[in-house]
């Protein structure tokens, strides 16, 4: 069975949720092999966990002498893998740093490349959203190494006990490729709330909240969701851009979102859309994200969120 | 300093956008205009031709024939020449095929004086796949500062911030590169009724993929490196319950629903 490689997004060792559900999808297509750029000690600490998760193998790229640089050196050494292992696919998770990667490894290998997919099926068939979430969309690469960037919450995780085998890989990395360098880099300050694309419940707020998010944070708490908001929040400095949902944002898709205050403009939705299940609260009982829910309340977020807040959390115990 | 700005033709996102019977984006019966998202990127690049004395911005667009309005745009706004692209034998091509027109293009807009600055915004409005500008800079040999909050230059050197999915990041590169930059890099201007008359003289040529060196046969639906097999429209989401809130009641029901479905 041909290997599928998985390009591990981690922060200093810490290996984020969307990579194990990028395991599960390619062990549909081969035999999973992670690929992890760090040192070999973090490296072999990510291979009992990234093992567990479905890699059979672990390739560990020493990243000393290229971390400091944008895109082009991984985009190099996967290009060097990929000669290597000949796989059937490459797995990337759909971020600024996946879908570049992957955009220059396709260059570099004459391959095509599929971005945000939503769901990866045996034979390679990839779908993706289209159009705000208006269309489903299936398709295939036909050229090359199929380079695929997936969306966040697009497939469970799955305990299988697989080898993790680590296998350093040296890459060589050409002086052309140092040329973007990171001049600074500050770690986003820990909310204790989960990461807004890869939480299962997301809880956003818009021009409806006025400024004031406290219902807002109160109902994500309850919930265990992260917080997200409206381009209208954004834009009137109420939060900052890093929560921002939508086509210039964040694209989320998890269980359940709950959209308060938030009218549903096409930028929105092109954020959101793809959510399993989605509820709205909102005192315009036109406004058009009502036609995208499962459930509305037609009402004040201000005095609902509160009392919902206050009910949930009795019921939690 | 010589920047070149690639402008992308795309169906207007409040129309109703769909696709060809051959699972292309239709991008005739739909109206069109300039991706909103390549404003902010012209927008920038005419902010550096303020800051650069003797700058010249040119706005390239790859797409058919209607896709020059998107240029026209461009031009109207500020940029000081156009250039579209366009042959029968493009059409239906996929991101990489794209990128290869793109960027001969800017080779042959270079071929005299070289371009310092090839500028791209963050992604189009119908696609949505934001890898151009990635392809663009592999292909020029170039380093690229994509998805800039932020830009500042001084000279040939550029910085930029962005927001990536877990960290703020600054980066540093020297010209000539590639960028892209967010709808938080500021504003685009709305051009003026002088903009809109001094666009009419402004030079706007239009290329074939023979004056580029680009072989028919290179790109276009047939030899795309990517196929579609099925577009669907989704199903309208079957209409929700809707209940209104009176006196608390709101808060009992969204609970209500919140543990029929299982997330308390």
């Amino acid at each position: 069975m041909s290997e599928v490689l998985v390009v591990v997004d981690h922060v200093d060792g810490a290996i984020r949720k969307p990579t194990f559900e990028l395991l599960t999808l390619a062990r549909r297509l081969g035999e999973a092999s992670a690929v992890f750029f760090g040192s070999s000690d973090k490296g072999a600490e990510a291979a009992t966990k990234l093992g567990q998760l479905g890699a059979e193998k672990v390739y560990v790229v020493d990243d000393t002498e290229i971390k400091g640089y944008l895109v082009a050196p991984k985009a190099e050494a996967l290009a060097q893998l990929v000669e290597k292992t000949s796989p059937a696919a490459v797995l990337f998770v759909s971020g600024y740093e996946g879908k570049e990667v992957a955009a220059r490894l396709a260059i570099k290998t004459g391959s095509g490349i599929i971005t945000d997919a939503v769901d990866v099926e045996e034979g390679g068939v990839v779908t993706q959203a289209a159009f705000a979430g208006n269309y489903t969309v299936k398709g295939k690469v036909t050229k090359g190494v199929p380079l695929i960037t997936v969306k966040p919450n697009s497939a469970p995780v799955e305990e299988v006990g697989a080898a993790g085998t680590v296998e350093e890989f040296a890459a060589t990395i050409s002086d052309a490729a140092k040329k973007a360098q990171i001049v600074a880099q500050q770690p986003r300050k820990a909310s204790g709330r989960p990461e807004l694309t890869e939480a299962a419940i997301v809880v956003s707020g818009g021009r409806g909240t006025g400024g004031n998010f406290e219902p807002v944070e109160g109902l994500a708490d309850a919930l265990g969701a992260a917080v997200g908001a409206s381009r209208a929040a954004v834009d009137s400095g109420w939060m900052p851009h890093t929560f921002q949902v939508g086509q210039t944002g964040k694209v989320v898709s998890p269980q359940l979102y709950v959209a308060n205050g938030i009218s549903g403009a096409i930028q929105h939705r092109a954020g959101m859309q793809t959510s399993k299940t989605i509820v709205a609260v909102n005192k315009d009982e036109e406004a058009p994200i009502f036609e995208l829910v499962d459930f509305g309340v037609v009402g004040d977020l201000h005095s609902v969120l509160p009392a919902a807040t206050e009910e949930i959390n009795k019921r939690k115990g | 300093m010589n920047i070149v700005v690639c402008v992308k033709y795309v169906p207007d996102s409040t129309a109703d956008r769909q696709f060809e019977s051959d699972n292309t984006v239709d991008r005739v019966g739909v109206d069109g205009l300039l991706s909103e998202l390549d404003e902010y990127a012209v927008e920038q690049a005419l902010q550096l031709k303020e800051k650069n004395e003797g700058t010249t911005v040119t706005a390239l667009c790859v797409g058919p024939e209607k896709a020059v309005d998107a240029v026209r745009k461009a031009l109207q706004m500020g940029a000081d020449q156009g250039i579209l692209v366009t042959d029968e034998a493009i059409a239906g091509s996929d991101y990489v095929a794209t990128s290869l027109v793109l960027a001969k293009a800017i080779e042959k807009a270079g071929s005299e004086n070289k371009v310092d600055l090839v500028m791209c915004g963050m992604a189009s409005t119908d696609a949505s796949g934001s890898v151009v500008p990635a392809m663009l800079a592999e292909r020029l040999d170039l380093p690229q500062v994509t998805f800039a909050s932020v830009v500042e230059t001084q000279g040939d050197q550029v910085r930029i911030k962005r927001d990536s999915d877990t960290a703020t990041e600054v980066i540093g590169a020297t010209m000539p590169l590639v960028m892209s930059v967010t709808d938080q890099t500021g504003e685009a201007r709305y051009p003026s009724f002088k903009g809109i008359m001094a666009a009419k003289k402004k030079p706007l040529e239009t290329w074939s993929l023979s004056d580029i060196g680009v072989d028919a046969g290179e790109v276009g639906l047939s030899v795309a490196w990517t196929e579609v097999t099925e577009t669907t429209a989704r199903p309208p989401r079957t209409a929700g319950e809707i209940v209104k809130d009176e006196d608390g009641s709101g808060a009992t029901a969204l609970t209500e629903f919140l543990v029929s479905k299982k997330f308390i």
